[in-house]
């Protein structure tokens, strides 16, 4: 395999596995943040420009901020002494290899991953717009108003609470 | 011969090329396109340092830097020794490796965005279908590293500096990115090698069709130009750095090269979005008048850059310094409904495009102003009043 | 560029990645990180569809993956201000402290 992909490999996964497992929080944060950055190198390297750059503008400079501003404001970042993980956490783990074992013999003793490479195909901006506005309008829509909702909920349950108990 | 000169440049990458055995080609073509912008940015960069310190002391009746050479022309030179030379401190308590990569965090966003922009005809680095994107993309990447600068340095004046600026940069993104869709929405493209084409051509074969001589285009261009300041971090929105706030902001421990290239990352930034706005609204490489397009197009756009950095400079030296509020109520209420309201105005004169009755043009224009012009003045005397104008009065501890 | 398989493979591994996070970890962010991991593995598996498979012009792949992206944003602002709350009113963000639901 090229030098170049199986760098990035390994550095998504590496990335992925510390995101998950360091103590401290922050640099948990900014490991899902490398993660995100080598997954929009993979969306670019299957010519998908538009989903890679727009993985970018999301992942990376939005919600990592956002987790990393959660952190901030819920100050657990290093809690010396507390263990990291839940007592059973091998069950845990357990359930993810069995998952992965799954996952992996779906796709190696399947046909459908061993066919020849087709050529690559162009995604240009101007045709998922009219992808968009065509079909998939109504999924458009709702999603606006589902960022909407989601945005006036956030604000709502993040708000200081005056005197206890709910306020709406 | 004015052809030429124009595409001198392409010409000579061309040549270079051909020394090189077509399988490295790609690879030599990238790097003579990453040589080449990082050298003049660089170089625009050390100029511009002087020129906002001499453009500042003359706003503020002082000389400014004299004593490096004649005019002080060298003192970029004496700046780049003394932070080459100067004691880099680590605090020992701060996060050594995302101390150390901060600084390489904001300055690798800001040159991959130079990469889209069309410096002239034929001389965009890279052409994406979707360049308008990839530059906001890159650009929400600088939020980041200014994080990474105010969390790793433990101390916690930096970190509600670096708090202070990523919120202000959050709420600003908004009005830049919404400003720059109403040019989208008229183009048709998120390319900008077809939006600077979309401003060929000349009104009565004169005036150039550039997207700032239309109503929206003018209203766009400034929202662009004051959410830009914004992005960057410039006067009047630099509360996160202004020295008599927070000492430095994200910037506090930060000394010796580190600082210089967050100094660096904060003026390409600037100059790569001041390179935007042109882009989008001012034409990007094409000359304002029928009679000047013998001028080749990269002068074009360096003249433009040059007059956008002018006027960034004059601002800084002119207007006061906002409150955080005062930002972040200018952001949500002020700037967000008026770039939503061009969107429509954009619309508006896109679908009247077809009126050629006699004074036509007039009655657009006088459309869309008032589509404009009545919200800004109602949402500004509405922000306004509250803070209206009365007797001061002061509190005294007693 | 690597065969379909490998992309599938290395999705699968992302998503244990962030399921065995998301199963394991006491802090409540973290679980959300892990959770955010696994709908990127997710993602990648729609866009290696969308590349390899057949009527690639069709866009499903990549027009999933965008409302997936927007989705996922809007699903980690509420649920961030959900921990904030939950740890405004427990004082704790460890998920074993939060249990006065329990039996």
């Amino acid at each position: 395999m090229h030098t170049g992909s199986l760098l990035l490999l390994v550095l998504t996964l590496g990335s992925a596995v510390a995101a998950m497992s360091l103590r401290n929080l922050v640099h948990c944060a900014l490991c899902a943040a490398i993660t995100f950055l080598c997954l929009a190198a993979y969306f670019l390297a299957l010519s998908a420009e538009f989903v890679g750059f727009a993985q970018i503008l999301v992942y990376v400079g939005a919600v990592a901020i956002l987790i990393v501003i959660a952190i901030l404001v819920t100050r657990d970042i290093a809690e010396r002494g507390e263990p990291l993980v839940f007592k059973p956490w091998i069950l845990g783990v357990g359930v993810a290899v069995l998952v992965a074992g799954s996952l992996v013999s779906a796709v190696t003793s399947s046909a459908l991953a061993r066919d020849p490479l087709p050529p690559a195909p162009t995604a240009t901006v101007e045709a998922i717009g009219e992808k968009l506005m065509t079909h998939y309008v109504v999924p458009l829509e709702v999603i606006g108003l589902l960022l909407t909702v989601a945005l006036l909920g956030a604000v709502l349950l993040a708000r200081p609470q005056k005197e206890g108990g709910n306020r709406p | 011969m004015a052809n030429a000169l124009d595409q001198i440049f392409v010409n000579l990458k061309h040549w270079l090329l051909a020394w090189f055995p077509s399988a490295w080609q790609p690879l030599i073509s990238m790097v003579i396109s990453a040589a080449a912008i990082i050298a003049v940015f660089g170089s625009l960069f050390a100029v511009t340092t002087l020129a906002e310190r001499k453009g500042l002391g003359r706003i503020q009746n002082r000389p400014g830097p004299n004593r490096v050479g004649p005019f002080g022309i060298l003192q970029p030179l004496a700046d780049a020794v003394k932070m080459l030379t100067k004691e880099s401190i680590m605090p020992q308590v701060a996060d050594r490796f995302i101390f150390f990569l901060a600084p390489t965090m904001m300055l690798i966003p800001t040159l991959l965005s130079f990469a889209v922009l069309p410096y002239g005809r034929n001389m965009a680095a890279v052409d994406f279908d979707a360049g308008l994107l990839f530059f906001f993309a890159v650009g929400a990447s600088i939020e980041m590293s200014v994080f990474m600068a105010g969390w790793s340095s433990r101390n916690k004046l930096a970190l509600l500096g670096a708090m202070r600026a990523i919120a202000q940069m959050i709420c600003y993104e908004l009005p830049l990115i919404l400003s720059s869709v109403t040019v989208v929405m008229v183009t048709g493209s998120l390319s900008l090698g077809q939006i600077v084409d979309s401003q060929a051509g000349f009104h009565g074969g004169w005036l150039a069709r550039w997207h700032v001589f239309t109503p929206w285009g003018l209203a766009g261009f400034l929202l662009f130009m004051t959410a830009a300041t914004a992005e960057s971090n410039r006067a009047p929105f630099d509360l996160p750095e202004g020295e008599s706030e927070l000492v430095a902001g994200h910037l506090i421990e930060y000394s010796g090269f580190k600082y210089a290239l967050f100094f660096m990352g904060e003026y390409f930034g600037m100059m790569a979005v001041s390179g935007l706005g042109i882009t989008l609204f001012l034409g990007g490489w094409r000359a304002p008048v029928a009679g000047l397009d013998w001028v080749p197009s990269y002068l074009w756009f360096f003249g433009k850059l040059g007059v956008c950095i002018a006027v960034f400079i004059w601002v800084r030296g002119t207007l006061p310094r906002l409150r955080a509020d005062q930002l972040m109520n200018f952001a949500w209420k002020f700037m967000l409904p008026l770039t939503l309201i061009n969107l429509v105005a954009a619309a508006v004169w896109h679908y009247t495009g077809v009126w050629s009755f006699g004074g036509a043009a007039a009655v657009r224009w006088l459309l869309g102003a008032a589509l404009i012009g009545v919200p800004y003045v109602v949402l500004g005397r509405a922000l306004y009043t509250g803070h209206g104008h009365g007797p001061r009065t002061y509190r005294y501890a007693t | 560029m690597m065969s379909l398989q490998s992309y599938l493979i290395l999705a699968a591994l992302l998503f244990s990645i962030g399921l065995a996070g998301a199963l394991t970890r006491r802090n409540a962010v973290l679980v959300l990180v892990g959770i955010e991991l696994m709908l990127n593995a997710a993602n990648l598996n729609f866009i290696a569809f969308w590349r390899f498979g057949p009527h690639p012009e069709a866009l499903t792949g990549i027009l999933f993956a965008l409302f997936s992206i927007g989705i996922a944003a809007a699903e980690a602002a509420v649920g961030l201000s959900l921990i904030i709350a939950i740890q405004r009113h427990y004082q704790t963000t460890s998920l074993d402290r939060v249990d006065s639901l329990k039996g």
